[in-house]
């Protein structure tokens, strides 16, 4: 009786203690925000939206996170079926260094951008006389974003092929199936969650990225000047009404994705 | 389809899993490949299907060879262990799969699916995932899937491993009928001897890579050609001085040789149960009875030879301990070079002299 009652105060104080740091950590500052944002009224939040050069650094940074993002689909895509059905020296390798991104500082990572694609590099140049430019582009802005999210949609597909029965696809090829279309009818519905919800996650990422972008971005405000740099300048002039509400833009829009990962996850599960 | 396999031989690294198998199969012919685990069944069948290359020898169906024929051009349907059933796909999606590889028109490929749904009784679950379905109902879209693009060979990997034994026995003869109707040439690989005694009209018996024997399933009980054939098919106790059992004194002519007895080979019971047979029978001791729901399975102790036998439920029970008289029918004997099948030369002697 005692050890029940002993593991009954436990279980509740782990839980306690759990919610308790959620709540501190995640709900009050999220409240903050919003609470903040709207603490002038409804009509100070919409007037400090719409200010162009917020909504356009909003639209911006909407806009090349979704490039990123396709970029990601296709390339995370395939270098996860490469890291999992080709067997090649160096494979482990690989496998280990898709995780840098995640663990390098992402100043760092505007750094190497900065330094590899400058004017003066080899490749900056060669942009130049194709016509282009680069740094303080949007090109740069992408490549940034491509770089801090690439580990989302592999390692999230990763899984999935591995745990997909070899027969399946064995069992397309005697019903006479070619092995493109078993790729596309067998193969990648099997990927197509781990897909999407890591370029859910990909995506919500390179919305907020700050660190690596603002280094290589220019941020020129109208121009190449996207949400969280936006946010970081208005604060260092003092106008926290308007960072606020481009900050409750940006979380609303990442609260979104995560529920709709959230909800494909659920699905594959009901599977 | 007619099938002929030569000399077909296969390694996994240093591993021979399948090592010179000839045989022939024909059309319309219901085959069981049976044999223990990690024996070489579904390598066999893998290389039928086309899943797996062949190292040497030849398979031909029809007469034509097919070695390096791709999975997609043989004209095979494959039931696996698990199913592999296609998780996002309807049960009618499913089964239309094959059919429009092959692009039949829509209105074919609808009559078809409904045809084979009619079949395999799954009327009602066309629309429904395979997630949704239970273990004996996605059995039944894995083989009509396989069906539905009309092979002219089906083959199954342990079609019924993965049900429930009751299930499973329905699923059997459900299959057997099924395949009777068809008319379809069908190969499946079980371990389970019951199942292949069952459903076969003839069985492979499949040992460390070799076929061992192939005949029908009766051949195969009355007339193994191993003592492996013998011993995985039926009960049997193995007994080692197979000379000492009255009625079986000639086999010390043969040095080494050794005996298996099935328990349906023995019988046992009072001296008055036997009347003229019981010249040729032995004292034995009941050592322990085990009921066995429709009989009774009785260990007992001749000298120093246990045997196991069954009796029926409506003779007279018998003790543990009890001193009872054991009739050996015929044994199986076996050595290095040959194997027989011995009957008991006392009960043959047309007159016992009774002393």
């Amino acid at each position: 009786m005692s050890s029940v009652m002993h593991n009954r105060w436990w279980s509740w104080g782990f839980r306690s203690a759990v919610m308790l740091y959620f709540v501190l950590l995640i709900v009050f500052p999220i409240c903050g925000i919003y609470g903040q944002s709207l603490s002038a009224g409804w009509s100070a939040f919409f007037d400090n939206l719409s200010e162009p050069l917020a909504w356009n650094a909003v639209l911006l940074t909407v806009k090349l996170a979704l490039f990123a993002t396709l970029v990601n689909v296709f390339v995370g895509t395939m270098s996860a079926w490469v890291l999992i059905r080709y067997r090649f020296p160096g494979r482990r390798l690989l496998n280990s260094l898709v995780d840098l991104p995640f663990a390098l500082p992402t100043a760092v990572a505007g750094l190497m951008i900065l330094l590899l694609l400058g004017p003066r590099s080899f490749v900056g140049e060669l942009a130049e006389r194709l016509g282009f430019t680069i740094l303080f582009h949007e090109p740069a802005i992408v490549i940034a974003m491509v770089f801090v999210t690439f580990p989302f949609v592999i390692r999230a597909v990763q899984p999935l092929l591995e745990e997909m029965d070899a027969s399946e696809e064995e069992a397309a090829y005697t019903l006479g199936a070619t092995k493109a279309k078993t790729f596309w009818q067998v193969i990648l519905p099997n990927m197509l969650p781990g897909i999407l919800s890591g370029a859910m996650l990909a995506f919500s990422r390179a919305l907020a990225e700050f660190g690596a972008v603002v280094l290589v971005a220019g941020n020129i405000p109208g121009k190449t000047l996207i949400a969280s740099v936006y946010i970081f300048g208005e604060i260092e002039s003092d106008n926290v009404g308007g960072a606020t509400a481009v900050s409750v833009l940006l979380l609303t829009l990442s609260l979104l994705v995560l529920w709709s990962v959230n909800y494909v996850q659920m699905r594959r599960k009901g599977l | 389809m007619h099938v002929e396999v030569r000399g077909l031989h296969k390694k996994f690294g240093s591993f021979q899993a399948v090592h010179d198998v000839n045989f022939s199969i024909d059309k319309g012919q219901l085959i069981g490949l049976l044999g223990p685990s990690g024996g070489g069944k579904t390598s066999i069948l893998r290389m039928l299907a086309g899943l797996e290359t062949v190292d040497s020898g030849d398979i031909l169906f029809h007469g034509q060879r097919v070695n390096d024929l791709p999975p997609q051009e043989r004209g095979i349907g494959f039931v696996f262990q698990n199913y592999a059933l296609f998780k996002h796909m309807t049960v009618a999606d499913n089964i239309a799969f094959g059919l429009e590889v092959k692009k039949w028109s829509k209105a074919k490929i609808k009559d078809r699916v409904a045809e084979l749904v009619e079949l395999t009784g799954l009327s009602g679950f066309e629309r429904r995932l395979p997630h949704q379905l239970s273990g004996g109902q996605r059995q039944r879209v894995a083989f009509a899937r396989a069906l539905a693009p009309e092979p002219q060979l089906l083959l199954l990997d342990e079609p019924f491993a993965a049900i429930d034994a009751k299930i499973r026995h329905e699923l059997r003869s459900w299959l057997r009928d099924m395949i009777d109707r068809l008319g379809i040439t069908s190969i499946f690989v079980t371990h389970d001897q019951d199942e292949a005694i069952e459903v076969a009209d003839e069985i492979m018996i499949i040992n460390k890579g070799r076929l061992e024997q192939k005949g029908s399933p009766w051949e195969i009980y009355k007339d193994p050609q191993s003592p492996f054939v013998a011993g995985f098919i039926g009960e049997s106790t193995i007994v080692d001085n197979v000379s000492s059992l009255r009625g079986f004194d000639t086999a010390s002519t043969w040095p080494g040789t050794k005996a298996l007895i099935r328990p349906e080979y023995i019988e046992i019971g009072q001296a008055s149960e036997f009347a003229t047979k019981l010249s040729a029978t032995e004292r034995g001791r009941v050592r322990h009875i085990h009921f066995r729901g429709s009989e009774w399975l009785v260990e007992v102790e001749v000298g120093d030879t246990k045997l196991v036998t069954y009796r029926s439920l409506e003779k007279q029970v018998l003790h543990p301990g009890e001193e009872v008289q054991v009739l050996i029918h015929r044994a199986y004997l076996f050595n290095d070079n040959d194997s027989w099948i011995m009957e008991n030369k006392l009960k043959e002697d047309p007159l016992p002299v009774h002393i």
